[in-house]
This record gives C-alpha cells, sequence and structure tokens, in this order.
C-alpha cells in the first residue's frame, strides 16, 4: 500500500489522530527501552506503561479509521502515515536520551494525559467517552509511577538531582504546546468532544509544582515555548520513528503480519 | 534448555551406604519424591549446584531479551508489537523469579549479576545469535522457547520447592510465547514468497543451535548423573533433544518448512526421528564466547547496568534520606 494521507477537516477525526498519535509515539519511545534499563524491576514497568500506550493507540486509531471511513485500520494508520500526516505533541517523540530523561518526558505527559482523559470522560460523544474511561486507569498509574520516580530521582544524590534538572529545562520548552488550541479544538470543545486544553493548564501545573517541591527540582523560569504553525509540523526525530516502525510495511506492501 | 552445562562438583556419585546419616536422609527424601525447601539442611555441593543452575537460567532470561527486543521497534502491526512487548517483559519477569529462587540459597543478585557481567558465569549459547529478520523472532518463539519449555516442563519436578514452583509459573508464560512464534511463522508462510523464504531462511539459521540448546550429550556425564540423583535435572540432554526434535519436525512440515537436515528421517522400529550430529565444534566456540553475538550481548547488559548506576544510587539515597526523615520527624514534632 501507498502512503496514507488523512485530509483535515473533521475535528472528531482530528481530534482522535492526536490522542493516537501522542500514545502511538510514546509507547514507541518507551518500547526502546525494552531490556536496557538501569534494573529488571524497570524493564518490566516500563514494558507495562508501553503496552497499555500501544493498546490505548489501537482505540483511538481503531476509532478514527472508523470515523474516516476510507476502511483504514488502526495499524493502516499507524504504519503508512508519512510524519507530516502524524499529529502527536512534540514532547513525545523527544530521544529517550538518559534514563532520566525519560522519566522526566513521561512525568511531563503523564500530568497531560490524566488530566485530559479525566475530563475525556465525560465527553459527549459516548465512545471517546468510554476509551477515556478505559484508559484513565492505566493512566493513574502511570502518573503514581512518574510522581513517584521523579521525587526519588529529584531528591537522590547529587548526581541524580542534577541529571534531572537538566531534563527537565530540556523538555520544558516543549510542554506549552499541551495547552495551545486551534480551529479544530474550538469546534470539538464547542461540540463537547473535548475539554478546551487551556482549562488542564491549572490542574497541570499543580501537579507539576507539587511534584517538582518534593524533588527539590526548580521550575524554570524561562518562559519560552516551542510553537509551531500547525500539528503536522514535527521535530526531526519522528522521521527516525516512523524509518524504523514503518520498517516492514513499507518494504514489504501489502503482506499481512 | 538454559542451563546447558552445569557442573556438580562430583567425581562420582555416592551410594547411600557410603553417605553419613544426615546426607542419606537428605537423599532418602529426594528418593521419595519430597521437595527441599530453603532453611532445610542440604549438602554442599547440591547447593553449588543449584546456584548455579539457577542463575545459569536467570542469566539467559535476562540476556535473552536482547535478541527479540532488537525487533520490538520494528514490529510490523501494533498486535505483533504488544505480544512482542509482554513476551519480553515476561522474560524479565521470569528473571526475577529465578534470581529470587537463587537468592534462597543464600546468594545475592547482584553477586550473581556482577558473575555474568565479569564474564564468570555462563547463559544459553542460543542468545549468541542475531535476529536478522521478523522471521527470526517467529523462530525464536517456536523453537527456542520450545526447547526450553522441553527442559523446564521437567524440572517442575525438580527437587528444590523455590525452583520447582518458579518453573510452574514459568512454565505457563512459555507455552503462551510458544504459541505466538509458531503464530508468526504460520503467518509468514500462508504469505507472500519473500515471507515464505524469509521463514525458511529462519529455520536454516535457528534449527541446529536450538538443538545446542540442550548441551552435549551427558550420557556418560558424572556431573548429569549426580544432578539426576539430587533430582535437580530428571532427563538427560539427549532425551530432551530426541522429544524436542520428534516434536517439533511435524509442526515444521505443517506449514511446509524444510528442517535443514540431510539425515533427518523417520525410523519406523524406534517410532522417533534419526537426525544428523550437532556441530559441536561450533557449540563450544559460542560458550567459550566466540559465538557472533557474545560480544554485544556482554556490551549491552554492562552498558545498561553501568548507565543506569546512577538510578541505583539515586534510589537508595533516597530511601535513606526518607529513613532517616522519618526517625527525626517525631523529635523535630515535639
Amino acid at each position: 500500500m501507498t502512503a496514507i494521507t488523512v485530509k483535515s477537516g473533521d475535528p472528531l477525526l482530528e481530534f482522535l489522530l492526536r490522542m493516537g498519535d501522542n500514545s502511538l509515539v510514546l509507547g514507541h519511545r518507551l518500547s526502546e527501552w525494552c531490556g536496557h534499563t538501569p534494573v529488571l524491576e524497570e524493564d518490566i514497568a516500563i514494558a507495562n506503561v508501553s503496552l497499555d500506550l500501544v493498546g490505548q493507540t489501537q482505540l483511538w486509531l481503531g476509532f478514527a479509521g472508523e470515523v474516516e471511513g476510507k476502511g483504514h485500520s488502526a495499524d493502516n494508520l499507524a504504519y503508512l502515515r508519512d510524519a507530516g500526516g502524524f499529529r502527536n505533541f512534540l514532547l513525545v517523540e523527544q530521544p529517550n536520551g538518559s534514563y532520566g530523561q525519560t522519566l522526566m518526558r513521561q512525568f511531563l505527559f503523564d500530568a497531560w494525559h490524566y488530566y485530559m482523559l479525566r475530563r475525556l470522560e465525560h465527553s459527549s460523544d459516548r465512545r471517546i467517552a468510554e476509551i477515556a474511561e478505559k484508559a484513565v486507569k492505566e493512566v493513574t498509574y502511570h502518573l503514581e509511577r512518574s510522581v513517584d520516580l521523579v521525587i526519588r530521582l529529584g531528591d537522590g544524590t547529587q548526581e541524580s538531582h542534577a541529571l534531572m534538572q537538566e531534563a527537565l529545562e530540556l523538555l520544558w520548552p516543549y510542554t506549552g504546546q499541551m495547552f495551545d488550541a486551534d480551529g479544530f479544538d474550538e469546534v470539538a470543545v464547542k461540540a463537547g468532544i473535548m475539554p478546551d486544553p487551556a482549562e488542564i493548564r491549572p490542574d497541570w501545573d499543580a501537579q507539576v509544582t507539587r511534584t517538582l517541591r518534593a524533588a527539590t527540582l526548580e521550575i524554570p523560569q524561562e518562559a519560552f515555548s516551542h510553537k509551531v504553525a500547525a500539528r503536522s509540523i514535527h521535530t526531526e526525530h519522528l522521521g527516525y520513528i516512523l524509518a524504523d516502525m514503518q520498517f516492514l510495511q513499507r518494504a514489504y506492501p501489502g503482506a499481512t503480519w | 534448555m538454559y542451563a546447558q552445562m552445569v557442573k556438580t562438583d562430583a567425581d562420582r556419585v555416592k551410594s547411600l551406604d557410603e553417605m553419613d546419616p544426615q546426607e542419606r536422609a537428605f537423599q532418602q527424601r529426594i528418593d521419595a519424591g519430597e521437595k527441599i525447601e530453603p532453611k532445610e539442611w542440604m549438602p554442599e555441593p547440591y547447593r553449588k549446584t543449584l546456584v548455579r543452575q539457577i542463575s545459569q537460567h536467570a542469566h539467559s532470561e535476562v540476556v535473552g531479551q536482547l535478541p527479540e527486543g532488537n525487533w520490538i521497534t520494528r514490529a510490523p502491526t501494533l498486535e505483533r508489537k504488544a505480544i512482542l512487548l509482554a513476551k519480553v517483559q515476561d522474560e524479565a519477569g521470569h528473571g526475577l523469579y529465578l534470581y529470587c529462587a537463587a537468592e534462597t540459597l543464600g546468594v545475592s543478585r547482584d553477586d550473581l549479576y556482577e558473575q555474568l557481567l565479569a564474564g564468570r558465569a555462563k547463559y544459553s549459547s542460543i542468545f549468541n545469535y542475531p535476529t536478522l529478520s521478523w522471521a527470526d523472532i517467529g523462530a525464536i518463539g517456536w523453537l527456542v522457547d520450545g526447547a526450553a519449555i522441553m527442559n523446564q516442563v521437567q524440572l517442575q519436578k525438580t527437587s528444590y520447592g523455590p525452583y520447582s514452583r518458579a518453573m510452574i509459573r514459568i512454565c505457563k508464560e512459555e507455552s503462551f510465547h510458544q504459541r505466538q512464534g509458531y503464530d508468526i511463522m504460520m503467518k509468514l508462510c500462508a504469505g507472500t514468497a519473500e515471507q515464505k523464504a524469509m521463514a525458511q531462511d529462519a529455520i536454516d539459521r535457528w534449527w541446529w543451535p536450538s538443538l545446542m540448546m540442550f548441551g552435549p550429550s551427558d550420557d556418560a556425564s558424572v556431573h548429569s548423573v549426580q544432578s539426576m540423583a539430587w533430582k535437580i535435572k530428571i532427563l538427560s540432554n539427549d532425551e530432551l533433544r530426541q522429544r524436542f526434535v520428534d516434536q517439533t519436525v511435524p509442526q515444521a512440515e505443517f506449514i511446509g518448512l524444510k528442517v535443514p537436515d540431510p539425515d533427518l528421517k523417520w525410523n519406523e522400529k524406534r517410532q522417533s526421528y534419526d537426525f544428523g550430529e550437532v556441530d559441536w565444534d561450533e557449540f563450544f566456540q559460542v560458550l567459550a564466547g566466540n559465538g557472533p553475538c557474545n560480544r554485544e550481548r556482554m556490551a549491552s547488559r554492562t552498558r545498561a547496568w553501568e548507565d543506569g548506576a546512577w538510578f541505583r544510587e539515586a534510589l537508595t539515597a533516597h530511601a535513606d534520606k526518607a529513613a532517616k526523615r522519618k526517625a527525626t520527624a517525631p523529635i523535630a514534632a515535639e
């Protein structure tokens, strides 16, 4: 099969792709750690989080395919779109870096993901509410785990403190994007499909402040936030993720696995 | 088999008459099929042999994450990715219970792990072969996990309680692993010509290393006889290998794959397959560290361990701080 382009236009479809692509890309990033973490218990835990995200991807993208109405499965959407067709946040495609950087990225995303899903449980779209209800059970654990580890590593040794602070500074400018709304969001918010992204900010801020304080880490004063003109614009990293992830589907078009 | 060559420190197996009363009572309990539990008396060579065997097995699980982990990010569908992630996660879990079982014998997981990284401990030779295509993931599940199950099913009856219980749990998961591996192969064989060729290439490369997993012929080995007397081992390497061949050849034929052994032939009289000789030179070379991936595998494990030192130290430091805070809290509150 040749590359699929999903045309923008339907705010519901756009929303589903955004949710699905975040889980897909972050789940993929976490899976890169499998067998390489600092300790066996972490190999197990990170695989769990990755598995949850892959499962959520199947639900979001599966629904997106139905809404699109062109017979595309979740796999088609994951494996056959090019980078410009992906709608994920820049934060989740950032490289793993050290294990601490991976955990910091996870924490910053989990805090958004949790409060987003809590609101989506009340979406006007019943199917979205059901997916959110299932996902929030998993993400509650993701957030608990990442809060716990950020605190322990921030308030661990001097070395771990410095490493976590550095990761925080590096990733902070990518967090603002999670609260920006565009035209699609505005329509979807009006239809009650999703909450206003800006509405999640106070909960996220409170969670982040509380956790970083307990971790003895300092919130970056830098107000700069990476802004992109559209969700189709990415960092250079996404292309490599897709080259890796989509390799078999691209090399053997149309084969079933 | 994840523990291929386990030494027992025995020159020969003692008869009951030669044993002192304590050792004789121990052997009689084993002969009666009783389980030995951690706090109970056991002869030192029994304990040492078990530590070697269980830790080799644990190391194999941990190193075994690497060849399959190599394809997680390239798994061709979301479902295949989830299954493979879950499988590699199970292997980490198996490593964990096995290290715990070994710890009941008075050794620490960190010490065992350091022995692995220092190159002083063995792990299964099979994990020193590369995974070059997606079909290799199928072949590992089907052949490698299939060979492992063949060995582990009998080890559920092993005499040491914690090891036996770990095996019961592990076997349940391994049979799922084997099925998913065979399922990958079935899909490939029912697919395009390129996919079928990929599957054939995988069995061509994995067949012989899988037979090597059972270790060299040990019918005459004093270590094996001693391990069998202690019921640490129940069947000989050759018996297990034969069972594996008999079980696997029809599975290969069913999906249209050719087993790469010109000497393979059904023996009507024995109701079993005759098969060719394993290349034992290759086996010993791989055990000696000269397999295609020995160095990469050890380098990966060492890198993960060293790069993660800061993480482990930080968790310990945080726990110490938290304990101190807890200890001083009542005073501060007064």
